[in-house]
């Protein structure tokens, strides 16, 4: 007997792999990662064996990428009908929104484990702080699931999935780079001290640089896993709310 | 024989319109109820209604005594759906598709491959059996929905449009797999075409703007026209507007 979570999961990434999705996703990932690494993070020039001209451009890749996948997770159901099919199965909305995020966090997940030969290789040409790499793919990896739960609520909104991910990517964007300068700025002048350290708490940024500094701090953690819990508790109240309509 | 589907005052607004308005019936096993009514009467809100897929506004709607709305699960075992246009997961072949809703179902393995292999000799799948979905012919499609709909045998068959889009070969074998279930399901097909319901239905309602018009035997139905009419004539009289 299969629980039902584990029914939508193993559909759902099944369909990552049926389907030109899983590769080109994995190809773009890969590629891009490898680019912005080595021509743009200076990896041989910093001349330092360690995998920060790596990590440090994961925020923005999956900005696009993690929204990417993201987007078709509701809408492309409620477009094609498909979600009338599923919710009249004998499975709650609970379910299916759990199911289907972790579907598609392993397939990220996936992807960032394809990245192993970077690490190989800083392995081979000098003597890298393993800690500081096994928290930087930790962080990574959580990061990537708040990306995705963002933009599987966000998904949940629309039958359009250009509009799902023209959204969950402004959203994302917003959650990136909350702790940044150009956002507190923007509020310092006229809030208080404590919202202004509120907002900045939200920042990606922020909590993703303390894990790959390989410092696994359970607020980090906190974070990302309350974020999840609460954007996936949203999700499933879109889909019950938006039901048949 | 017990009523297996009780819709009691069944209603549904959509902001200020009122897509169904207060519709009740009941249907008992052996019955095949057909639905009828033009496009908009508010067939398919019905359907998903009685689904369980969309909350109705007022009224209830009860399976085997259980009401839709405070027992999904329970009623999700007793009821089979077609959706209108039968959706499917295209990307997918026909044996994942039925081992995905099988396993969702918490189907045993035992009683899983003696219930795929029934609705798969049944409805005909076994030559595409391991062809993705969205390269199949619409009747195969359709077939598809349909096998979905029967897989865990359940007591209640709601078929939205089952045969619509369908060429003239497929539409009779559909309503024959239908005749031959007929007897221990209560079941009920919308449509618009007019001698499905001479070819399957034992009683058929017609409704219009999301009212109930008539309810009774094909027979009754057609003394509603006087004796030189058709089904067709009672239709037009009864659903067709003055403009």
């Amino acid at each position: 007997m299969t629980n039902p979570v584990v029914a939508v999961l193993r559909r759902e990434l099944v369909s990552y792999f049926v389907t030109p999705v899983a590769y080109v996703f994995i190809a773009i990932f890969l590629l891009m990662a490898s680019l912005l690494t080595f021509h743009m993070g200076n990896f041989f020039d910093r001349g330092q064996a360690d995998l920060y001209a790596f990590f440090q451009w994961h925020p923005w890749l999956y900005l696009f990428l993690v929204s990417a996948i993201a987007m078709r997770l509701w809408s492309e159901e409620r477009k094609t009908g498909t979600l009338e099919i599923l919710m009249t199965l004998p499975i709650s909305a609970g379910q299916a929104v759990v199911g289907k995020f972790l579907a598609a966090w392993i397939f990220t997940g996936i992807a960032l484990g394809l990245t192993f030969p970077l690490w190989i290789t800083v392995a081979y040409l000098g003597d890298p702080d393993h800690g500081v790499i096994i928290g930087s793919y930790v962080g990574s990896f959580l990061m990537a699931g708040g990306y995705l739960a963002i933009g599987s609520c966000v998904s949940a909104l629309t039958r359009n999935q250009v509009i799902a991910f023209v959204v969950s990517v402004s959203v994302c964007f917003l959650f990136t780079v909350s702790g940044l300068p150009i956002v507190l700025n923007f509020f310092s002048a006229w809030t208080p001290q404590a919202l202004l350290d509120a907002i900045a708490s939200f920042s990606f940024l922020t909590h993703f640089n303390d894990l790959s500094r390989g410092v696994i701090d359970l607020r980090d953690l906190v974070f990302f896993g309350s974020l999840i819990v609460g954007a996936l508790l949203l999700n499933t109240v879109i889909i019950d709310a938006k039901r048949g309509s | 024989m017990p009523a297996l589907l009780e819709i009691d005052r069944l209603t549904r607004n959509f902001g200020p319109f009122t897509a169904v308005d207060d519709i009740s019936f009941t249907v008992k096993q052996g019955e095949v109820l057909g639905f009828l009514g033009p496009n908009g009467a508010g067939k398919t809100t019905t359907m998903r209604m009685v689904a369980g897929y969309l909350p109705p506004s007022q009224g209830t709607v009860r399976i085997g005594g259980f009401d839709v709305q405070d027992h999904p699960r329970e009623i999700k075992r007793q009821l089979g759906y077609l959706p209108e246009g039968a959706p499917l997961y295209g990307e997918m072949t026909v044996d994942a598709i039925l081992h995905f809703a099988a396993s969702a179902r918490g189907m045993e393995s035992g009683i899983r491959r003696q219930r795929t292999e029934y609705v798969i000799e049944r409805l005909r799948l076994e030559s595409v059996l391991y062809q993705q979905v969205e390269t199949l012919s619409k009747g195969f499609k359709r077939r598809v929905g349909l096998a979905l709909a029967i897989l865990h045998d359940p007591g209640v068959l709601v078929l939205d449009e089952p045969t619509d889009g369908l060429d003239p070969n497929q539409k009779h074998e559909v309503r024959e797999l239908i005749k031959t279930m007929a007897g221990s399901k209560a079941i009920v097909i919308s449509t618009h075409i007019l001698e499905e319901v001479d070819a399957v239905c034992t009683r058929a309602m017609i409704i219009a703007h999301g009212r109930k018009l008539i309810d009774g035997t094909p027979a009754s139905l057609l003394a509603e026209a006087g004796n030189a009419g058709t089904l067709d004539d009672v239709f037009r009289k009864l659903t067709g507007r003055s403009e």
